[in-house]
């Protein structure tokens, strides 16, 4: 087993001002290439956690903060913001807010001027992630000429451009239609797949997301609840605990309350229809 | 009745968001109204209560032309929710805020204290009266700007993308109160693009699409529809999509939500 | 005078040679014009710097925005003239004034119609000025636009809970802002919040010394500026020594004093 490249030990988090914890004991290990989906019901500390993890907190936000987290080795209370930058990337929910530059080109430039890289190595790495994230005809244009999605998917490449070993997605497709929702998930797995990057995506709306997982980390009121294998976490008491488990896998519950047999819960379209084929027939 | 003769619609001289649009939204009527982004979904609920005004053609509720009256009075009848509830909060407590609108439609004291103090029972909102809206968390402040609408009690009542950032829990409870809204008689008319939420939900569906309705009719019909969907930048509900791909087995097409599927299947399956 | 005005100078990006002057060369336009307009009293020597700028505007493709900025300037170009006229000033000199004015407006409004605040950054850095004051300008230049339509949400969601923005008196008028004031505020300051936390998230720090990915540099066409705006600067200079421009002017005076004493008396 090799190290994690996420190392969480009895982390607890209370923001200045504020008496309960909105995180606490929590211990976590991510390992590289691992896609994990965060959810949970509204309040539980998946933001927080998230802040955790790029040195938000403790630097950004103020609070108390307990117990250790070690980022690609680094112990996010010695190391600032800019220096975590280099290997954790935070994508977040509103497109808007983290577009700086007139021109999708600049802002995909930007982080890698803040880490005072040399011009040559800047034009290379801009290339290659305008690229990969597929939106190289977009160089030109204005983050307000672009749809929520291509302003998304700048965003990605604005992060991919300082090549971190980790990139956090806050709530991401929140705003987006269905349609560019599926399209940017799409990115992010192939940055995953392609690159060994190792994500972690927040996301309430499981249909959308179960299908890329290879890990879901369930939190509820402020601490880990369940996680694991989609289709070992995604059961009842998920959908108890307030998580919108995808529709075919709640149908399947309920089908086995009705003393159905399947050989294995479905968590994304395809396996339910070959588990639902096997018993039409 | 709300009334919409082709109606059209540009911003200053820019190019036409709004091509034509001929609808029809009965008292009582639970819609969807959907599309992808830049369709005109907005822009066309900002006509219902008269925030805009027709380049040509006209809007009628309950018989009355929006464009010959002013936003405050139809917004008597027309009461929209809009997206973001930090657009709209300025009070310092919960009350104040809810109580707004109905120092602004000049109720007297005592039908503002009775009204507020049910609209926040009714929303679960009672313990935060005296707090400010500012200290409460992203969910709450949706339900206060709810509440400051509600709590006038329009007929017709339109919600602006209503689901976004709200978890599984929160969609469920918003969903039982729609319905529970529709029972009373109200309109419920909702923007949005969560195509689960309304596959659940079950309400008459209209799609825009490049300021045309291009789809007009119950949502098993709608959502289903593979062109459709595709047309407007939507996915078919995660049930319809298997229900497609058991489409050889002479699987009903127009199931969309879960409860239906289970029942359909169960029967399928006992037989 | 409306909020039109400010249309005048908006970006808008276009690919016309204007927009393709380097901001310093256009800067340095701007200024002889300036420079130009107060050296000159004379009409006709105004009207000439005036109307020179005519076919810049319209080559720069601005010419609507441009005319509309005219018009939301009209109340205070009345304003000048009167104001010159009434003190005893003659019709042409009140006239000259009101040309200078203009003038001054079109060619700043030029300026920022057609450079984007991010090549203005960019020469702002260039002429080492310090960063992080460049990086605010550009942002809060970027943001104008976004917090006008968070503005026009805020008015509509209030609108649509009963608020009346053109009834009552004075001070009910006033207090009627308060609900507009107070979710833009709040609105702007989260705003920055979200993009605070995404700078940070960027690495954007202030200790570190920061090479542009992409640098101004002078082409041959902001020589040729640059050339143009110098002969421009000479001539001027030399019509104004050695010239004497024509005087045209109407006789009408505004009614003196004296002229009011002679009136009682009489």
């Amino acid at each position: 087993m090799n190290e994690p490249i996420i190392h969480i030990k009895n982390l607890t988090f209370t923001y200045a001002g504020l008496e309960k914890p909105s995180i606490k004991n929590i211990n976590f290990n991510a390992y590289k290439g691992e896609f994990i989906v965060l959810t949970g019901p509204s309040g539980c500390g998946k933001t927080t956690l998230c802040r955790c993890l790029n040195g938000l907190i403790p630097n950004f936000y103020s609070g108390e903060m307990k117990g250790e987290v070690y980022v690609c080795g680094l112990n996010t209370k010695e190391h600032s913001t800019s220096e975590l930058a280099k290997h954790v990337g935070f994508v977040f929910q509103n497109p808007e807010n983290q577009l700086f530059s007139l021109t999708i080109e600049r802002d995909v430039a930007f982080g890698l001027e803040n880490l005072g890289l040399p011009k040559k190595e800047i034009k290379e790495r801009v290339e290659w992630a305008l690229k990969v994230v597929g939106i190289t005809h977009l160089r030109e244009k204005a983050p307000y000429e672009l749809s929520g999605g291509q302003q998304q998917k700048a965003a990605i490449a604005s992060i991919l451009s300082m090549k971190p070993e980790i990139i956090v997605l806050d709530e991401p497709t929140s705003f987006l239609d269905p349609k560019s929702a599926l399209e940017i998930l799409k990115v992010i797995q192939n940055l995953n797949k392609q690159f060994g990057i190792t994500v972690i995506l927040v996301e309430h709306r499981l249909d959308f997301v179960a299908q890329f997982a290879n890990r879901i980390v369930i939190m509820n009121d402020g601490e880990i609840a369940l996680d694991g294998e989609p289709s070992k976490v995604l059961t009842e008491e998920a959908y108890l605990l307030g998580v919108g488990i995808p529709k075919v896998t709640l149908l399947f519950h309920q089908l086995k309350q009705e003393n159905f047999k399947f050989n294995k819960t479905p968590v994304t379209i395809e396996e339910a229809a070959i588990e639902l084929r096997r018993l039409l027939k | 009745m709300i009334k919409v003769e082709n109606l059209r619609f540009s911003y200053f001289d820019k190019e036409e968001v709004l091509k034509g649009i001929n609808l029809e939204i009965y008292e009582g009527e639970f819609i969807a109204i959907m599309g992808e982004n830049g369709a005109g979904k907005t822009t066309l609920i900002k006509h219902f209560n008269g925030l805009l005004k027709p380049s040509s053609g006209r809007v009628l509720v309950d018989g009355i032309d929006t464009r010959k009256t002013s936003v405050a009075s139809l917004a008597k009848l027309v009461g929209l929710v809009f997206q973001n509830p930090d657009h709209q909060l300025f009070c310092e407590t919960v009350w104040d805020e809810v109580a707004f609108s109905l120092k602004n439609f000049n109720y007297s004291e005592d039908v503002i204290k009775a009204r507020v103090k049910k609209i926040l029972e009714i929303l679960d909102l009672t313990k935060y009266s005296n707090s400010s809206p500012f200290t409460l968390s992203g969910g709450e402040r949706k339900r206060v700007a709810l509440a400051s609408v509600l709590v006038w009690d329009p007929k017709y009542i339109v919600l602006d993308e209503p689901t976004i950032g709200q978890d599984y829990r929160q969609k469920e409870r918003l969903r039982n109160f729609i319905l529970q809204l529709v029972t009373q008689g109200k309109s419920v008319i909702m923007v949005t693009h969560d195509v689960e939420f309304v596959a659940e939900c079950h309400p008459r569906v209209i799609l825009l699409s490049k300021g045309r309705i291009v789809a007009d009719g119950p949502a098993e019909e709608i959502l289903s529809n593979e062109e459709f969907v595709n047309e407007c930048s939507l996915e078919l509900p995660q049930i319809s999509k298997l229900m497609k791909a058991l489409k050889d087995l002479g699987v009903n097409q127009k199931i969309i939500d879960v409860y239906s599927a289970k029942s359909y299947l169960v029967k399928m399956l006992k037989r | 005078m409306s909020l039109r005005v400010f249309d005048g100078f908006k970006f808008k990006k276009l690919n016309t040679p204007i927009h393709k002057i380097d901001p310093r060369a256009k800067f340095m336009f701007i200024i002889v014009i300036f420079a130009l307009s107060l050296l000159f009293t004379n009409l006709i020597g105004l009207t000439i710097l005036f109307l020179i700028q005519l076919p810049l505007i319209l080559l720069a493709k601005c010419g609507k925005k441009w005319l509309k900025t005219m018009k939301g300037t009209a109340f205070f170009a009345i304003l000048i003239f009167i104001m010159n006229f009434i003190t005893g000033s003659s019709f042409a000199f009140s006239l000259a004034m009101t040309i200078r004015f203009l003038t001054l407006v079109s060619s700043f409004s030029l300026f920022f119609m057609t450079t984007s605040p991010d090549d203005l950054g960019l020469a702002l850095e260039q002429m080492k000025i310090p960063y992080p004051l460049v990086f605010t300008f550009t942002t809060a230049v970027r943001l104008v636009p976004t917090i006008a339509i968070d503005a026009q949400t805020v008015i509509d969601a209030q609108k649509s809970r009963g608020l009346e923005l053109e009834k009552g008196n004075l001070i009910k008028r006033v207090k009627n802002f308060i609900p507009i004031l107070i979710p833009l505020i709040v609105s702007a300051i989260r705003r920055s919040m979200e993009l605070a936390e995404a700078l940070e998230s960027r690495g954007f720090n202030t200790s570190k010394k920061r090479e542009s990915y992409i640098t101004l540099k002078f082409s041959s066409l902001d020589y040729i500026t640059l050339i143009l705006t110098i002969l421009l600067l000479v001539f001027g200079i030399y019509i104004k020594l050695y010239i004497s421009l024509p005087q045209i002017d109407l006789p009408i005076k505004f009614p003196t004093i004296s002229f009011y004493k002679t009136f009682l008396k009489s």
